[in-house]
């Protein structure tokens, strides 16, 4: 096929890219851009060339390995629900834009630690970027028949598509100076080539299963004859067992991990609930891209057998082999996606942590701190496109000066390797509170050391073709220092080795480190947040709690720098409405400090910010589990403050109460006393009225306060129940007594047919006190002449219930509760001033309380009321 | 003969009131409670009323504004006498344009007294 063909194919395919990106950058809101399937397909971002090709060399030379990429997230994914969510809240709540930032925050605002993370991820990405642009070229001089790689740069078709890629990530990564804004048009472009490149696959899976051989069955059954076919296809015993769990673990790690990977699943994630779709609809896509891998490695290997074809070439070998070159050009495309989207995406994270976490940080803080707003935003977006050339150019420059003659599995693995030195670090953070910043350091450099010399080294020996007894002897000779055998363990695989070797050293200095030293207070607030996180998550800006002084003008000065003066104003003024602080304030407060802090952070990094604005504020220690007491102790005093006032509230409400039902029979003795005693004439009946009158409101009087001494008696408990074994229908008896003149004087009939009798333990006296109370009540609002009053009892194993009806008008619905507060009297009583104290049901219902009884009110049909109360036979 | 009106649901308190006021040869006319003082007021051309505030139904209070509301009978003299007598009831009962407020216990005498000046100047006027 013409060079040139295949270029345009590949400008109109980069045109189509680049057009989608720009559409969803302009449309950002639309639906087609924000949901759970995009940002799925963004996370297949972390099927790469290695995925298109390398799969099947591995699974073409070693067999089922191959799987292990894909096993360890399939296994861990589910699980994000829980993890990740936990991830992406911390990072959201406090505007993390990389993953070194979020490391170096964790370890509070460490400045060394997020540049430690910057080079290692630096470090194992590059060649990890060089790799793909490799497997574009050598893909583009197959397609194109070109035997040889072009030696000048200004011949090689590759450097071009470099630097088309670092304009299209520079242009569409750098349209906010904020990291945490989305990247909606890059998303929105590679969740595109994420279908693009698995379409391609299953349809070149399908073409090479079913039209090159007859169905997998046919595939097999011709790939069994080959020799080692029994060898590759097994796990290999309990070694290579270990070598698949390990290597399963090592991309469960990666998947979190690599800044590609955090960047899509974290800094652009728009809901947390995607997740729920990305559980199970990432694993079916990794699922779906393996499905055809190993048929096309057998493929190969019947179809090229004895000749010298790379392995990792069988997918576009095989439709080229068989002069498809329609089904070719897709494959190539293919892998052109799944390059390209992982060159953009990695090259755009690692630009933001270079710039927010090691060039801003060392170089460019004091140049800041000291330019214009719109000078600074401009520098930030200038470094982080640089950042972006330079990344990509310099991997173009290690793909073309280093022979990479590995395959692209194994230099893909290194840069996992690289990558899991993070992981104790990371996950160490999320949920041990100790781990210290430290610790994490030491082990970091430590873990780096160690793959450097088991994995590095040897493999850049291996792969140069230099000759050195350094891999066979080891170092100085010395054979338990064999690079890919430390100490005489030989079961595991080079890869694998340097991964536990390097994680068994990381974790435990990292954990011995954290251990015997304590951080200082400020990463231990932080850790507190990150691994607490959900309690934090209320305080918000309270979270990380902060003594000490600084005025609102400097921080507003540091603020406009780099926000500019209106989106500083507009921020500021935001705050200040949340949480209603006047804007004239001059001391800032915790609050403000944490805020403005976040609010850069996006900008320039959590160190950076930090910096930035600790250099404006005046710092005291103070710890985050100090801070939570005393905000728990302003809560608790807050509540009991509440409940104190409640209830003086509700005494005051009483005595008024009570001094009114006072005074009222007071001023009738008085007003009749004075009549009696001024008037002479008054005649002999009217003057005994008066008396009886005088001597009722009197009576009146005595029963109120008995009445109120009764139930603070009973409500604070200074009279102790006498509690004895008494019957039920005794004490009814009695009480049904003591009322009965009443009852007959108004023609009403007592019935008490429903009355069985129990013996229970009860204060006698007392529960007569309510049935007398609950009985005259009924015969107070039963008709006369009419009026029938029932009594009831309901009697089962643990609890005596009895019930008092009436059939009188019925109790108003909306009082069936109010009835028992005290001094209530219904709205609707027409009668005469009841002759009761209006405290005679809040008397009962402390009664029955103290009894650990219960008392309601109901209304029955056809009409009445009935009051129950329930007496249980344990009292006690 | 003045007609005056006794709101309040205290029978005793009544009884006192009504054979007071009797003595002094007003027409003494008797409502328990809002609701018939408002209905009374309108049958009768009534001078006085002398309002408890506390009262089942409709309270004092409503029947004030009631009758302050209709211009046929808010020239109606009235004298709030209630148990109420904190300094804050006592400034709404005159607010609401009560022309006394008599704190219960109250004098009996003094209420007389009072009663007969407040008409006396109404006549005057």
């Amino acid at each position: 096929m013409s060079s040139f063909l295949v270029i345009s194919i590949i400008i109109i395919y980069l045109s189509v890219i680049f057009y989608v990106a720009y559409w969803a950058e302009k449309n950002s809101k639309s639906r087609w851009v924000n949901n759970p399937y995009v940002y799925t397909l963004s996370l297949a971002v972390y099927c790469t060339a290695w995925t298109y090709y390398g799969s099947v060399g591995l699974a073409a030379t070693s067999g089922l390995k191959f799987l292990t990429i894909y096993l360890g997230p399939i296994i861990i994914i589910p699980v994000w629900i829980l993890l990740m969510r936990k991830i992406i809240r911390i990072s959201k709540a406090n505007k993390i834009s990389s993953l070194a930032d979020f490391i170096s925050l964790r370890y509070g605002n460490d400045r060394f630690l997020g540049a430690l993370v910057t080079i290692i991820c630096v470090l194992a990405i590059v060649p990890y970027i060089a790799l793909q642009l490799k497997a574009i070229s050598e893909t583009f001089n197959v397609i194109t028949n070109h035997r040889i790689t072009p030696v000048s740069i200004i011949d090689d078709a590759t450097f071009y598509i470099a630097i088309l890629l670092a304009i299209f990530a520079a242009f569409f990564g750098t349209q906010h100076t904020d990291a945490t804004e989305r990247h909606k048009g890059i998303i929105a472009a590679i969740a595109l080539e994420s279908i693009i490149k698995l379409v391609f696959f299953l349809v070149i899976g399908v073409y090479v299963t079913f039209y090159l051989f007859d169905g997998p069955t046919d595939i097999y059954s011709k790939a069994s004859l080959l020799p080692n076919f029994e060898t590759q296809q097994t796990i290999n015993g309990l070694q290579g067992g270990f070598n698949w769990f390990l290597l399963s673990l090592l991309s469960m790690i990666a998947i979190m991990l690599l800044p590609r990977q955090f960047q899509v699943t974290v800094i652009e994630n728009e809901r947390e609930k995607y997740l729920k779709k990305v559980i199970w609809l990432f694993p079916l896509y990794l699922l779906l891209f393996n499905v055809f891998v190993i048929f096309i490695a057998w493929a190969g290997n019947i179809v090229f057998q004895n000749k010298s074809v790379d392995a990792d070439l069988f997918t576009l070998m095989l439709p080229l082999y068989n002069h498809h070159e329609f089904l070719a050009i897709l494959v190539f495309l293919g892998g052109f996606s799944a390059a390209i989207s992982m060159v953009v995406i990695s090259s755009l994270a690692l630009s933001t942590m270079l710039s927010n976490n090691l060039i801003i940080p060392y170089g460019f803080l004091r140049r800041f701190s000291k330019a214009e707003s719109k000078e600074n935003i401009e520098s930030i977006k200038n470094i982080r496109r640089i950042a972006i050339f330079s990344l990509i150019i310099i991997a173009y420059f290690f793909y073309k000066s280093f022979t990479l003659n590995r395959s692209l599995v194994s230099i893909g693995l290194i840069s996992f390797v690289l990558i899991a030195q993070l992981a104790p670090a990371f996950f160490g953070g999320l949920f041990w509170r100790r781990g210290s910043s430290r610790g994490a350091k030491y082990g970091i450099i430590a873990g780096f050391i160690v793959s450097f010399y088991t994995l590095l080294v040897p493999f850049t020996i291996d792969s140069q073709l230099i000759t050195t007894s350094f891999v066979n002897e080891g170092m100085f000779g010395i054979h338990i220092l064999k690079p890919y055998e430390l100490f005489g363990l030989h079961i595991f695989e080079p890869v694998t080795q340097a991964f536990f070797w390097s994680l068994f050293v990381n974790i435990g200095i990292y954990s011995f480190v954290s251990v015997t030293k304590l951080g200082s207070y400020r990463e231990r607030n932080f850790a507190e947040m990150f691994v607490d996180s959900s309690k934090y998550a209320a305080l918000h800006e309270g979270a990380y709690v902060w003594k000490g002084e600084a005025y609102v003008r400097d921080i507003r000065k540091v603020l406009t720098r780099f926000l500019g003066e209106n989106r500083t104003e507009r921020a500021l003024n935001l705050f200040n409405m949340k949480y209603g602080i006047d804007k004239n304030i001059l001391y800032a407060d915790a609050r403000l400090v944490n805020f403005s802090e976040k609010l850069l952070t996006g900008s320039i990094g959590s160190a950076s910010s930090r910096i930035l604005i600790s250099s404006v504020v005046k710092e005291e220690e103070i710890s985050l589990l100090e801070v939570l007491n005393i905000l728990d102790e302003t809560q608790k005093a807050k509540e009991s403050n509440k409940q104190l006032q409640e209830r003086d509230r509700q005494k005051n409400d009483f005595l008024d109460t009570v001094a009114h039902e006072l005074k009222t029979p007071i001023t009738s003795i008085r007003a009749l006393s004075e009549i009696l005693l001024d008037d002479d004439q008054i005649d002999n009946s009217t003057k005994k009225q008066f008396l009886t009158s005088i001597v009722s409101e009197s009576e009146r009087i005595s029963r109120l306060i008995n009445n109120i001494l009764d139930l603070e008696k009973l409500a604070t408990g200074k009279e102790k129940l006498d509690l004895q074994k008494n019957s039920i229908k005794t004490s009814t008896q009695k009480s049904i007594d003591s009322v009965y003149q009443i009852a007959v004087s108004k023609g009403i009939q007592i019935n008490t047919k429903g009355l069985i009798d129990a013996e229970l333990y009860y204060d006698d006296d007392r529960i007569q006190q309510v049935l007398i109370n609950l009985l005259s009540n009924a015969i107070k609002f039963s008709p006369k002449e009419t009026g029938v009053v029932s009594i009831f009892s309901y009697i089962n194993s643990n609890k005596v219930e009895i019930s008092v009806e009436d059939n009188g008008k019925g109790i108003d619905p909306n009082d069936l509760i109010t009835i028992f507060n005290k001094f209530y009297q219904s709205k609707n009583q027409t009668i005469l001033k009841p002759v009761g104290s209006g405290l005679g049901l809040a008397i009962s219902k402390q009664i029955i309380e103290s009894h650990n009884g219960k008392i309601w009110a109901e209304n029955i049909k056809p009409q009445g009321a009935r009051v129950t109360f329930r007496l249980p036979y344990n009292t006690i | 003969m003045k007609k005056i009106l006794l709101v309040d649901d205290e029978p005793n308190i009544v009884m006192s009131l009504e054979y007071i006021f009797k003595k002094e040869d007003f027409e003494v006319f008797i409502a328990r409670d809002g609701v018939e003082a408002i209905e009374i007021v309108e049958n009768n051309k009534i001078d006085i009323i002398i309002l408890d505030i506390m009262m089942p139904n409709v309270d004092g209070y409503q029947v004030l504004k009631y009758l302050k509301a209709n211009p046929v009978f808010s020239k109606i003299k009235v004298i709030f006498l209630s148990a109420k007598n904190k300094a804050s009831d006592i400034e709404l009962g005159l607010q609401l344009g009560a022309d006394k407020y008599v704190s219960k216990p109250f004098s009996t005498k003094k209420l007389v007294n009072e009663v007969k000046s407040m008409l006396n100047k109404k006549e005057k006027k």
